[in-house]
């Protein structure tokens, strides 16, 4: 293991007409813990995917720690990167644990690597061991979810990207298992990128946040650096989380 | 049991153990072509719509029409490789039968294979890619084992289609579990129609819930279901397989027959004759009348009984008519220079066309020739077989005498002289070796321009067997040794409906009364 610096140069991608990255360049220093945000449809999930190859780059190039990206396989690639996806997308056909299994098994680990592994990884997300047989049918959303990370994790991959891992949970849930994630990233030593439209929750879980919009950059940088930013549309972004937690407290009789 | 059903039991064997190993090779076949189709089908919107519409078009052809088809195709197709090889293939019975059963089961499963990866949830098949699978392990661990049950249905579909098709390869000369149903209709023994029916039923029956165990295996994701589906699936095809395979190893001589029943006694009485002398002997029934004489000329026939008048209009295309004599001497050398077939010689009857009414009517109308009954035609309704009005004799006789009926009907021979008898019909296309004209107490009409052509029964050896002493020495004491009556009591017995006989019992019994 070991973090990986990923960098962008000139990314481009259209999809049929409408442009969802106009040339975007960015580097992430390894180790960290990268927040994109922005509205529905300004690219965010594409930029995510433009990392790992699941979206094609019309222009540009990706360097994981130095290496192009294009030169190697998109399967290769994928192998080497964990991905956290929105509706999870277990294989509802394979048990917890073949499912966590997939990738060590896609890189011809041998058996008992993979269950060493497996047991390890469901101690890391804690869910308990019983739950390597079952179908993923019979977990819970939270417990689903945390089997998705497991999943992207077992490879032992040195970036880790995740879409909305969060999204379709409930708040509590929701804020464990995003302590959790904060925590095996330290733990791990991964360069993480999220993706989310929680701004609470970027601010909570990421050492920079990247406001994307139309396709381009428009703000980067630590949560405390952006909530002191002059563009309107980024302080709109940064007051909502301030706003919410002033009401809360209001309401809660907690104010100042 | 009644002597019926035991007789239909005894054919049970050859009957089923082709029409599984017809059915299940198509099946197989047909998967082999379709699930990699479906593939392509899913991947491409392009592929998909042509794929699925010729599917759809293949379904629309009447299963008989295709399996008809398929014959003329691949004799084509036989001459043309024989040409260039040397070596031909047999146009007739399994291959065109396989062909065409394939195409009919691919619909079911090209649609619900192709609906069932489509099917695969898209987050699924992105995680499939997120994770690190490459196309081809995408398709193999997570899109196919997803869709397998739907897959499995469209199979199950398939094999029940497939089997009940099947039974529509006896007319090209494939033998399945149809020959009860084809020689029962033409016989009238409905024990043989329904044993045959019923037998087709069950057998798909049987495969549907076997399949559905295997498709339950996969939904539920319990292999030991799988497996023991498959494996049942697999002894079974092969127990009822066995004694097919025994049998034909050891077949010689092949007897053909037309779909009639004097053609079934013929085959009979001369299949009895071979095995007399030793040889094994297999029959291939229900032949349409010119799939017939193309078969023997290719050799996958060794001998069946034809007519001098239909070879005379129909093989050598001539719309005169010479005489009896004339017309026999011209085909034995005719047939002998074109295509090497030989005519061993008239059996010592006719079975002409002959235009038949029933007494009465004919006594009221005051119709006794052709000539008469083209005078009373705008009044009467013609019934024939199914394939007297599209024959060079019912032109010839057309045009000699200018008919012009009010009706003109078409029925299986069986039903056109109930027809007759009903009164739906007021004069039919009859045989005159029927025995149904003089039990009937039905006219004949006299054709005094002499347009209908003569109508020797002739046995005919194939090219292969021409020098064949074994067979002609066998056969030869047939020529001139049944006359017209006692081949109309024999005809009589197989198609009246009391204490009727089979048609082998009929050609026992038509041996002891050779002249």
């Amino acid at each position: 293991m070991g973090a990986a610096k990923i960098e962008l140069l000139e990314v481009r991608k259209t999809y049929g007409g409408h442009v969802a990255l106009g040339g975007v360049t960015l580097s992430i220093a390894a180790g960290t813990f990268v927040a994109l945000v922005g509205a529905s449809g300004s690219g965010k999930t594409t930029l995510l995917k433009a990392i790992n190859g699941l979206a094609v780059l019309d222009a540009g190039q990706v360097r994981i720690d130095g290496e192009d990206a294009a030169g190697v396989a998109p399967h290769i690639l994928r192998r080497r990167i964990g991905y956290v996806f929105q509706e999870v997308g277990l294989f509802p056909h394979l048990t917890v644990a073949e499912n966590i299994a997939i990738t060590p098994k896609l890189l011809g680990w041998d058996p008992a690597r993979i269950a060493a592994r497996v047991d390890a990884l469901l101690d890391l997300i804690a869910l308990p061991r019983e739950v390597a047989g079952r179908a993923p049918a019979a977990l819970s959303g939270g417990q689903r979810q945390r089997v998705g990370v497991a999943r992207a994790l077992a490879a032992e991959p040195a970036v880790m990207l995740m879409d909305e891992p969060f999204g379709a949970l409930d708040p509590i849930t929701r804020d464990a298992l995003g302590t959790d994630v904060r925590a095996l990233h330290e733990r791990l030593g991964l360069t993480t990128v999220m993706v989310t439209h929680d701004m609470a929750e970027a601010v909570l879980l990421a050492d920079r946040i990247l406001v994307i919009d139309d396709g381009v950059i428009l703000a980067d940088g630590p949560p405390q650096i952006l909530a002191a930013s002059a563009d309107p549309k980024v302080r709109a972004l940064m007051d909502a989380p301030r706003r919410q937690a002033v009401r809360l407290a209001e309401r809660l009789g907690l104010g100042a | 049991m009644s002597p019926a059903i035991a007789a239909a039991w005894a054919l049970l064997p050859d009957y089923l153990g082709w029409h599984v190993l017809l059915s299940a090779s198509a099946l197989v076949l047909g998967v082999a072509i379709s699930l990699p189709l479906a593939v392509a089908a899913s991947r491409s919107p392009r592929l998909r719509w042509p794929v699925l519409a010729f599917a759809g078009l293949i379904q629309t052809i009447p299963s008989l029409a295709l399996l008809a088809l398929f014959y003329p195709l691949l004799l084509g197709l036989s001459a043309l490789v024989k040409s260039l090889s040397g070596h031909g293939f047999s146009a007739l019975g399994f291959l065109p039968s396989l062909l065409a059963l394939t195409l009919y089961s691919m619909l079911p499963m090209l649609r619900t294979a192709t609906a069932g990866i489509l099917g695969v949830d898209p987050a699924v098949r992105e995680a499939a890619d997120g994770v690190g699978m490459t196309p081809a392990q995408r398709l193999f661990q997570v899109e196919l084992p997803l869709a397998m049950p739907v897959i499995m249905a469209g199979v199950r579909t398939a094999a029940v289609w497939t089997i009940g098709a099947a039974t529509l390869s006896t007319p090209v000369g494939q033998t399945s579990l149809g020959n009860y149903i084809f020689a029962g209709l033409q016989t009238e023994n409905w024990v043989s129609v329904l044993f045959g029916c019923a037998a087709s039923a069950v057998l798909a029956l049987v495969v549907d819930q076997l399949l559905g165990l295997v498709e339950s295996g996969f939904s539920r994701r319990d292999g030991r279901l799988i497996w023991g589906g498959a494996a049942a699936l697999v002894v079974a095809c092969v127990v009822a397989v066995i004694p097919v395979v025994h049998v034909d190893a050891k077949a010689s001589y092949v007897v053909g027959a037309k779909n009639f029943s004097e053609q079934y006694i013929l085959a009979e009485l001369m299949a009895d004759r071979l095995e007399r002398t030793g040889a094994k002997v297999s029959r291939k029934e229900d032949l349409g009348s010119a799939v017939a004489y193309r078969a023997l000329a290719a050799g996958e026939l060794d001998v069946y009984v034809d007519y001098s008048g239909t070879l005379w209009a129909n093989v050598l295309n001539r719309q005169d008519n010479p005489g009896r004599a004339a017309v026999l001497a011209g085909l034995t050398t005719e047939l002998k220079r074109r295509d090497g077939v030989i005519v061993l010689g008239s059996l010592g009857f006719e079975n002409a066309y002959a235009f038949a009414m029933r007494t009465d009517r004919a006594q009221a109308l005051g119709v006794t020739s052709l000539a008469d009954l083209a005078r009373a035609a705008p009044s009467l309704t013609l019934g024939s077989d199914l394939e007297f009005l599209s024959r060079p004799e019912w032109k010839a006789v057309d045009t000699a005498y200018g008919f012009h009926f009010k009706a003109q009907r078409s029925f299986q021979p069986t039903f056109m002289y109930r027809a007759l008898s009903g009164g739906e019909a007021d004069v039919i296309s009859a045989f005159s070796s029927d025995g149904r004209i003089a039990a009937d107490h039905l006219t004949v009409l006299t054709d005094p321009k002499g347009a209908l052509p003569p109508y020797d029964a002739v046995i005919l050896i194939s090219p292969r067997r021409a020098g064949d002493r074994r067979l002609i020495a066998a056969l030869r004491p047939l020529v001139g040794a049944v006359d017209v009556a006692a081949m109309r009591s024999a005809n009589y017995s197989v198609d009246r409906d009391q204490d009727k006989l089979t048609p082998a019992e009929a050609a026992r019994a038509l041996e002891k009364a050779l002249r």
